[in-house]
């Protein structure tokens, strides 16, 4: 199946009671606090609109609380909307009956779960083949995409062990290697990689972001952690008390923050791994340095070329090779530990509450 | 102040005549039904006579052989091999083979009866909540109502003998497989429900593939209870015609044999160790596996 994208619109999650009677109170703008207080609903999600192009990662960040897991269980709904509507490649997944949902839920998503959620009485590979059985696929067909996919994530050779044998790392290379099996085209990871220890946290980015060069899927990835977004994600959407407060690029988010929700999150942000040089460079002026650098390339590693070469300038160059603006490594550093001084042009200007 | 002293009771007459109307209702229902319900018991009667014959007729080195090889099978305990060898040999050197054989096969068939009986009302239990408040209670009266009382209609409708006997035996052992296999499956994490679903999972795919795997533990504990529970009701169910160790147990009873009562009782005790070290160990292997990820 190729590419998918997803596009959510309006949606709403009241929870209570009367949830379908009160959303149109939430839609003609009551308050998380309100509803709560004067009618004991939960607003979890408020007119949440999100547009996921096709074979990008769309990183969605918010606390504990936010809604960000329930919004993820929207997509794939194993959880139902109030109101809104949810289009994967076009259909609206809230129409679908129970039988299309099932069909939509085996070739359209595969979902890798913060618990790891695999059956503890069945080893790797029977895990791994959990999505193709379902589906009906022939064992032996089963089996030979799950070894391929258990192969590619790192765990060949454990194919017979129990998921109490192993690690959580490798338990939630077994999920992501189920997920894969399923070979849809939409990746939902909710938490994925929150309950691993930071190195193998890291580890399973890099396992992540490796894939993915070669897939092209189409993956929504939750998380509370900015490392982790900055680093996965080609957008990034921030949720705050069910309303997405914004949603751009990685480098929007740390330049311009929305409000101070946002400030808050990005204050300790490495900036020099997330920003590049193009954020930084000075539009059009030339320089006269021997050193060029792409414009994509991350302010850390754009100072070490620069000390590198001994060269307090560098020449910025745009995707085709030509020369676009220069930069002084003084600015580069400056730019890594605060507001970038210049921001020039306000290159990136804040797309709030977008779509 | 009467009233205060006694309880004011219905009168006397009354009382009667509403007994009386039961109990003709019921006569009249026996007679009227009380064929065609044993006619379809019938099935039921042809495999307790078939599994008893065979029980019987079996070469006993064969029967030892074969409990030995489960009790390997479940335990993988070369102790507990020795004591069902050694258990049963002492059974048929003190001459009670035959009955006990008549024993085994009868709480064999009733094991088999109350799985077939209660594994589907356990399911159906756990799926909806109505069902559940209303067997609940059932359950309760089962367990708790005294034996003899509902021998009593047991026997007006289908006599004495193999039949009535499996029925009383049934609806007594039956409640613990109900109760722990409805526990077992409402027991199965809701994360790995939500994973199976988020995959599109049929509901009868997630029972067969989930939650009966994940709640076996549980349901082989059930099925122990009720192992040991039918065991319980030999000797009650010898009062209505079930051959076997209950039967002697029984005339010892009546005629102050302590001896005979004795020793068929240590022969109820032994095979009720033999299956309840079997099925446990079982069931604490089916858990060992599921352990971690509860």
């Amino acid at each position: 199946m190729s590419g998918l994208g997803i596009e959510i619109r309006h949606l709403y999650k009241l929870f209570g009671s009367d949830a379908q009677h009160l959303v149109r109170q939430a839609e003609d703008g009551m308050s998380r606090a309100d509803m709560l207080s004067r009618y004991n609903h939960v607003l979890a999600l408020k007119d949440i609109n999100l547009n996921i192009e096709s074979g990008r990662i769309q990183v969605i960040m918010g606390l504990s609380g936010s809604g960000k897991s329930t919004l993820i269980r929207h997509i794939n709904r194993l959880i139902d909307p109030t109101s809104g509507q949810i289009l994967v490649g076009g259909t609206d997944v809230t129409t679908l009956s129970t039988r299309d949902l099932r069909q939509f839920r085996r070739d359209a998503t595969a979902m890798v779960f913060q618990k790891f959620a695999l059956l503890p009485h069945r080893n790797v590979l029977e895990n791994t083949v959990y999505g193709l059985e379902i589906k009906g696929i022939p064992r032996a067909e089963q089996e030979r995409q799950a070894c391929k996919w258990i192969e590619r994530v790192g765990l060949g050779g454990y194919e017979q062990r129990l998921p109490s044998q192993l690690s959580g790392g490798m338990q939630q290379r077994v999920g992501l290697a189920r997920a894969l099996s399923n070979d849809a085209p939409i990746l939902l990871m909710d938490e994925a990689f929150s309950a691993l220890d930071p190195l193998i946290r890291v580890d399973m980015q890099s396992v992540l972001l490796d894939l993915q060069t070669e897939l092209r899927k189409t993956i929504v990835f939750i998380t509370h952690d900015l490392d982790e977004a900055l680093r996965l994600g080609d957008r990034i959407a921030i949720l705050k008390d069910g309303v997405a407060v914004q949603n751009g690029t990685p480098e929007d988010i740390v330049l311009s923050p929305a409000d101070d929700y946002v400030s808050a999150f990005v204050k300790e942000v490495n900036r020099g791994r997330v920003l590049t040089l193009g954020a930084v460079m000075r539009t059009g002026e030339a320089t006269d340095s021997v050193l060029s650098l792409p414009s994509t390339l991350k302010l850390d590693e754009a100072i070490a070329r620069m000390i590198d070469a001994h060269a307090s300038e560098a020449a910025v160059t745009g995707p085709d090779g030509q020369a676009t603006g220069a930069v002084r490594l003084n600015e580069v550093v400056s730019a890594t530990i605060r507001d970038a001084g210049r921001a020039p042009e306000e290159k990136s200007a804040p797309r709030l509450r977008e779509g | 102040m009467d009233w205060w002293t006694t309880f004011p009771a219905m009168d006397e007459q009354r009382l009667t005549s509403i007994k009386k109307a039961i109990d003709t209702g019921f006569r009249e229902f026996t007679r009227s039904y009380g064929d065609s319900i044993e006619y379809i018991f019938t099935p039921l009667k042809a495999f307790l006579i078939w599994s008893e014959k065979l029980a019987i007729s079996t070469p006993w080195p064969i029967v030892i052989l074969f409990f030995c090889a489960i009790a390997y099978a479940s335990t993988r305990s070369w102790r507990i091999v020795l004591g069902t060898a050694a258990g049963l040999s002492l059974i048929g050197y003190f001459g009670m083979w035959e009955d006990t054989m008549k024993t085994v096969s009868m709480i064999v068939a009733s094991t088999l009866v109350s799985i077939a009986v209660g594994l589907p009302a356990g399911i159906l239990m756990s799926r909806y909540n109505w069902l559940r408040m209303t067997i609940t209670p059932v359950l309760d009266v089962m367990q708790t109502m005294p034996t003899f009382v509902y021998l009593i209609p047991v026997v007006m409708l289908l006599g004495i003998g193999k039949v009535p006997g499996l029925i009383a035996v049934v609806i007594y052992a039956l409640p613990p497989i109900i109760r722990l296999t409805d526990l077992g499956i409402r027991l199965v994490s809701e994360e790995v429900l939500e994973a199976a679903e988020a995959f599109g999972s049929s509901p009868w795919q997630k029972l067969v593939k989930v939650q009966l795997p994940l709640a076996l533990p549980t349901i082989m504990a059930g099925i122990n209870q009720t192992i040991m529970m039918a065991l319980a009701m030999v000797v009650v169910a010898s009062m209505i015609g079930v051959q076997g160790l209950g039967q002697p147990v029984l005339k010892a009873i009546a005629n102050q044999y302590f001896t005979l009562g004795l020793f068929n009782g240590l022969a109820i005790v032994a095979i009720a160790i033999i299956f309840d070290r079997i099925s446990q160990a079982f069931g604490r292997r089916l858990q060992s596996l599921a352990e971690d990820e509860r």
